[in-house]
């Protein structure tokens, strides 16, 4: 019997990109360790294996064997669905991520809207999972992570939406197609396109932070307020699921911004484009966002909306009108 | 914002701040009645640690209940003991030799230091901020290892004695304090730098949880949170004791009232306490650092005595009655956290959560002392 090869390749992708964003979901947060423990002059894991490099795998092995307590008078539902809501889109998402010209898993038409229609889908599961809690610190982190997000999605996908006029596709591996060939072509410096994009840029990746919930914007799970915000009741597994997701969904933003701005895998030299220079760049902008958590204290509420609604999203109407006056013009 | 709370007052709900709470530092609990995030009503909940310290005191001789005055303030132990020393001396009389008096003010200036670095740290780490704790904690730590060859001890500090103190410095200290000086002015700006000027920080602390000189009065605030709010009160300087009268230092103190102005004030106050123990460390005289002839066994003539001395936090005042016989008829401690605590519940009225917690850490909490 003949099985298609298409099947088989769509298989062994399907196993890569999971293991790709489990992966990434343990090593992250052993460079976030790391990293932290460096800026605060400490040595950070460092025991278990070389550099600590095994602590994730024991991390996880602790996570799984510990009980899985669902308190009394939380929606059962609601409460086990919630972790799972956050963690599948994630992966759902690496499917359109082309990591270089032929490692893609799907090249979808669309491959950008894909994206940011499972992005949505994360804040969803947070807010069940806080609603389903029945905490009142969950709730009230719900409510914030809403507003949040829907204050952030929209100088967000108003960015995107510039690009898109710039490029003429949603196919991801077609934007990087056409930002080859040196760091010049790369859409951050396509002053052409239009004087504004380097803040275009400045307003994705800050989006990014306030969207996945990383401080200075991390609202959502304000220790020092909400003692863990949404993820308050949850514990073991649940919890750990919850940043497995979180985590994917940085990768997953720091892929993006690289695809749209900083040329996907072509190399700045035009020399030797490939998947290491793709991951270069993620894994600098994944650096930079642990470096700005360890580094700024958390911004009130009221000061991140205000951020988003006075200023990101004026300014980036403004890269869209000039954008398409641009493009008409020449 | 009055409005607001006023159009939806049957939807409000309880929050339980606590016992358990990251931002208590300590089982402290504040009932809040929130309105989605606002504050509509705070009320403090006392009682969590509560010791009977005043209780003790009645029941133990003046000598033995000298170390319960380091449990209640863990983080400015030196003050506590300092406020019920020099109290005890008042009562029976005994003079204390110079050396030992200037060995007290620069152990416990250098403990002020270190619990305003510690607060700092835990400030930040309120408002979101993880690393400036780290280093605090680094800068914390040098003076803990000074205080612990000269005490014995590295937090509950039970140095001071009635009419001296336990022993004397040893010759590593007073170069160990000298460069220690040295390194923490070379750090200050550094924290100024990254910290104060943070424009995060700064707008999360400039115009927020106002406290008025007047709400301080009210509630018998005192320390930095009545000099933030433009009160200038130091025990130190306005009812001078032991040496600090020839000590040439100021008293920070700032207008505005915010969370900034409370902050700026821990801040100078640090670099003030190092001047204060750079000038003792100049003038410190030899000779004994025990009076002669205490008695074994004190008892305080009758009477009824009061003495104040100036903590990390502000005010803190022991009353003894002494009743003539071995251990006190009455003892009362007025600590100033108490006090200051007492203001949070109509400072942080129509606040939102996060800028009410920030203004409870500016108040520099230490729950053991409020609940003695």
């Amino acid at each position: 019997m003949q099985v298609d090869p298409e099947i088989i390749r769509l298989l062994a992708f399907l196993v890569g990109v999971i293991a790709f964003a489990a992966l990434n979901a343990a090593y992250l947060v052993w460079l976030e360790r790391k990293e932290a423990a460096h800026i605060q002059r400490r040595i950070g894991p460092k025991e278990v294996g070389p550099f600590g490099l095994l602590q994730p795998l024991v991390d996880g092995i602790k996570l799984m064997t510990k009980q899985l307590i669902v308190p009394a008078g939380v929606d059962p539902v609601l409460f086990k669905i919630a972790p799972i809501l956050v963690m599948v889109p994630a992966i759902m998402s690496f499917v359109t991520i082309p990591f270089s010209e032929t490692l893609v898993a799907r090249k979808l038409d669309l491959g950008l809207l894909v994206i940011f229609a499972f992005a949505s889908v994360n804040v969803l599961g947070l807010l069940l999972g806080a609603w389903g809690s029945r905490n009142k610190y969950a709730v009230i982190s719900a409510a914030r992570v809403v507003s949040q997000n829907v204050a952030y999605e929209i100088p967000m996908l108003v960015t995107v939406v510039t690009l898109v006029m710039i490029s003429g596709t949603m196919n991801l591996s077609e934007i990087v197609g056409l930002q080859m060939g040196g760091f010049w072509h790369w859409n951050i410096l396509n002053l052409a396109a239009s004087p504004l994009m380097p803040v275009a840029f400045l307003i994705f990746f800050i989006c990014m932070l306030a969207e996945t919930n990383r401080a200075p914007f991390d609202m959502a799970e304000a220790e020092s307020e909400l003692v863990a915000g949404a993820f308050t009741e949850y514990s073991g597994m649940g919890f750990g699921v919850f940043f497995m997701g979180e985590y994917a969904n940085i990768v997953i933003g720091a892929s993006v911004a690289t695809i749209l701005f900083l040329g996907g895998w072509d190399c700045p030299f035009g020399l030797f484009p490939g998947v290491h220079w793709f991951l270069i760049k993620m894994y600098f902008l994944i650096f930079t966002v642990i470096w700005i958590r360890w580094t700024f204290p958390r911004t009130t509420f009221y000061g991140l909306l205000n951020l988003s609604w006075k200023i990101l999203i004026p300014i980036s109407f403004v890269n869209l009108i000039l954008t398409s006056a641009m493009l008409k013009v020449f | 914002m009055s409005a607001l709370i006023q159009s939806q007052a049957n939807e409000t709900f309880v929050l339980n701040l606590g016992p358990q709470h990251p931002a208590t530092h300590g089982v402290l609990r504040v009932k809040l009645t929130m309105d989605g995030e606002y504050i509509v009503e705070a009320e403090p909940v006392l009682g969590y640690i509560h010791r009977m310290h005043e209780k003790m005191g009645e029941n133990r001789t003046w000598a033995q209940f000298l170390p319960n005055t380091g449990r209640m303030d863990y983080l400015h132990a030196l003050a506590f003991n300092h406020g019920y020393v020099s109290l005890v001396e008042r009562a029976a009389g005994l003079t204390v030799p110079e050396r030992a008096e200037y060995l007290r003010v620069i152990t416990s200036e250098l403990n002020r230091v270190s619990s305003h670095l510690l607060w700092f740290g835990a400030f930040i780490l309120d408002l979101g901020g993880f690393s400036p704790l780290l280093y605090a904690f680094d800068d914390r730590e040098h003076i803990l290892d000074l205080l612990e060859s000269v005490t014995g001890s590295r937090l509950t500090y039970c140095y001071f004695r009635f009419g001296g103190v336990y022993n004397d410095i040893d010759d590593n200290f007073v170069p160990g304090a000298r460069a220690f000086i040295k390194r923490l002015r070379e750090r200050m700006p550094m924290y100024h730098n990254l910290v104060t000027k943070n424009i995060i920080l700064m707008k999360r602390l400039q115009e927020v949880g106002p406290i008025s000189a007047e709400m301080c009065r009210k509630y018998g605030a005192t320390g930095p949170v009545c000099r933030g709010s433009g009160i200038n009160f130091d025990v130190r300087k306005h009812e001078p004791y032991s040496i600090y009268p020839e000590m040439d230092f100021e008293v920070p103190v700032y207008e505005q009232g915010d969370s900034m102005a409370r902050y700026m004030v821990r801040m100078d106050e640090i670099e003030q306490s190092l001047r204060i123990v750079e000038q003792a460390l100049d003038k410190l005289p030899e000779g004994p650092v025990m009076a002669e002839k205490v008695p074994k066994i004190l008892k305080p003539p009758k009477g009824d005595y009061y003495h104040a001395v100036e903590t990390a936090r502000g005010s803190f005042g022991v009353r003894a009655v002494s009743d003539g016989s071995n251990t006190p008829y009455r003892l009362k401690l007025r600590s100033p956290t108490f006090s200051n605590l007492s203001l949070f519940g109509e400072a942080c009225r129509g606040m939102l959560l996060p800028d009410a917690l920030a203004l409870m850490g500016s108040l520099d909490l230490v729950i053991p002392e409020i609940d003695r």
